[in-house]
């Protein structure tokens, strides 16, 4: 091999490092000290010793272990150098990496005991990004900056906001909690099923916040996806028992194999039903059915498992016609009944709609009217169903109420084809 | 660690006699269990804000105020001082506050806890 290839290749495996390992060593520090910026630092530091070494010493056997060995003596180091009580110096330079394990790190107290009997310092820190006493948005931030490793520019750059304001989100957020006493911990059993509900919606956010931006030129925004399904294997891999984590896996998975066939050369938006299906990634597809096998063999149904489950009829129909509406129709309605969300029910309407046609569909909608007022999709879900009901002046007026509602650049731009179209038809006959 | 709990509620919801009673009663419940966990350090229910006065110096001129500081639709109503191991344990403890289920409460950290 040449020196410029083992470069490269080294170089390459501190870049897979990175993206592996980087959750679980900040992960390990923090348990360790207690201090997220410096466990920050400390992996920062580790993985730049990793670049100047890596390619004088060889990529060591097991490069996760020296990666977080390294980070926890720099936490030693820089810890002895700040002159911290000797006491807490000595507890961190003698807990193993995988040792014991001290619950409420941080924190104190044992009025809580760790007794989930899950070890893993990056579900710690998972549950602890997702505390619901952090704001939704810091949450999200702070999995992106400590798990996945994306850098506060980067994260900014994801939410369209300056790199200031990102850092100010991030700061307040791990202030709290430490200050707040925010436990550095997997939560008890008792409150184990509410907070992984909340962990697996910062990813599903994460995820949509990825999804709705495919249209734009955002590349950053795009990465989101990746990593929430990222995050969302590992947690499934952590938590294999729980089958709403595998329910938005799977969920994530049937979406994101979708992404190559959602625009169309102009940047616009393909409705799903004239989607070329031979675009969409089948060995998401597979993966993601796979997933929801594995999900359903656990018998415990859940809002995750029933979108993907909705999702994976889609994905299995080979043409649009096949797709079996009568069974996504019994679908939303179960999902109704476990989420009651005007989303929901506005598309349980679209799949009654293609089930039973549209008069049931619509019927189903402007039931919901008088629920959800301004809902922003209702006006144009009720504008497509009267469209092929034949009533042209009452779709037509329902496209320019959805025109002046909030809406993305594509979604504007199939709303006003549509209402062209109907114009054009007027003119036409 | 330390928290403060601010109970707030509305003052203006009249609540019957009876439903007033099982409020205090179910109050006394919680202070007790609480105290029983050696979980409350402290705690006071406050007069009305009729009966509060609001005082800033301003210009070395002491300028008081008939009622509370702002004007909200919730008012504290009372306060408990409690010690607990984590946030976690103080939203639980929180959480089971009678007043929770009508009113709002803000836990918020000593800062020196």
């Amino acid at each position: 091999m040449t020196a410029q290839s083992t470069s490269e290749a080294v170089r390459a495996a501190v870049r897979d490092a990175y993206r592996e390992e980087w959750g679980r060593i900040v992960a390990t520090v923090i348990r360790l000290t207690g201090d997220w910026d410096l466990a920050e630092e400390c992996a920062q530091d580790a993985f730049a010793l990793a670049l100047e070494s890596w390619p004088r010493d060889g990529v060591p056997r097991r490069p996760a272990a020296w990666l977080t060995t390294t980070a926890r003596n720099r936490a030693v180091d820089r810890l002895r150098r700040s002159a911290v009580e000797t006491a807490r110096l000595q507890e961190v330079a003698t807990l193993s990496d995988d040792g014991a394990d001290p619950g409420n790190a941080g924190t104190g107290g044992t009025a809580f005991p760790h007794h989930s009997g899950i070890a893993d310092d990056r579900l710690r820190l998972i549950f602890t990004c997702c505390h619901p006493a952090l704001a939704l948005e810091a949450r999200v931030a702070l999995t992106l900056r400590t798990l996945a490793g994306l850098t506060t520019a980067e994260i900014a750059r994801a939410f369209l906001v300056s790199e200031a304001t990102m850092a100010k989100r991030l700061v307040r957020a791990k202030r709290k909690i430490r200050h707040a006493g925010i436990p550095y911990r997997v939560p008890p059993a008792h409150l184990l099923p509410e907070r992984v509900h909340g962990v697996l919606g910062v990813l599903y956010l994460m995820f949509n916040e990825g999804h709705t931006a495919s249209a734009g030129p955002n590349l950053v925004r795009q990465g989101l996806c990746d990593e929430a399904i990222r995050l969302a294997r590992t947690l499934a891999r952590l938590m294999p028992d729980e089958p709403e984590v595998l329910g938005v896996l799977a969920l994530m998975l049937l979406h994101h194999a979708r992404r190559g066939a959602r625009l169309d050369h102009a940047g616009d938006l393909v409705t799903l039903e004239r989607q070329d299906r031979s675009r969409w990634d089948r060995a998401a597809i597979n993966e993601g059915l796979a997933v929801l096998d594995a999900a359903m063999r656990l018998a415990r149904p859940g809002p995750y498992q029933l979108q993907a489950a909705i999702a994976a009829c889609h994905a299995s129909a080979p043409r649009a016609e096949n797709t079996d509406w009568t069974r996504i129709a019994a679908l939303y309605q179960r999902l109704a009944g476990l989420v009651p969300s005007p989303v929901v029910q506005v598309n349980r309407a679209v799949a009654v709609a293609m089930a039973q046609g549209p008069a049931a569909g619509l019927r189903l909608v402007d039931e919901l009217v008088a629920d959800a007022g301004t809902y922003r999709l209702l006006p144009a879900v009720r504008a497509d169903l009267l469209r092929r009901l034949g009533r042209r002046g009452e779709a037509a007026a329902s496209y320019r109420e959805a025109l002046a509602l909030p809406a993305t650049e594509p979604e504007r731009r199939y709303l006003a084809r549509r209402l062209a179209e109907l114009s054009d038809e007027a003119t036409t006959t | 660690m330390r928290y403060m709990m601010l109970i707030c509620e509305d003052e203006s919801v009249a609540f019957t006699e009876e439903e007033d009673r099982a409020t205090m009663a179910a109050i006394d419940a919680w202070v007790q269990e609480m105290n029983d966990r050696n979980v409350r350090v402290q705690g006071n229910r406050l007069r009305p804000v009729s009966d509060a006065t609001t005082i800033k110096v301003r210009d070395g001129e002491v300028l008081l105020a008939d009622g509370p500081f702002a004007e909200a639709k919730e008012q504290i109503a009372g306060f408990d001082i409690i010690d607990c191991a984590n946030l976690d344990e103080a939203i639980e403890v929180a959480a089971k506050h009678p007043v929770a289920a009508f009113g709002t409460i803000e836990v918020r950290p000593l800062l020196e806890a």
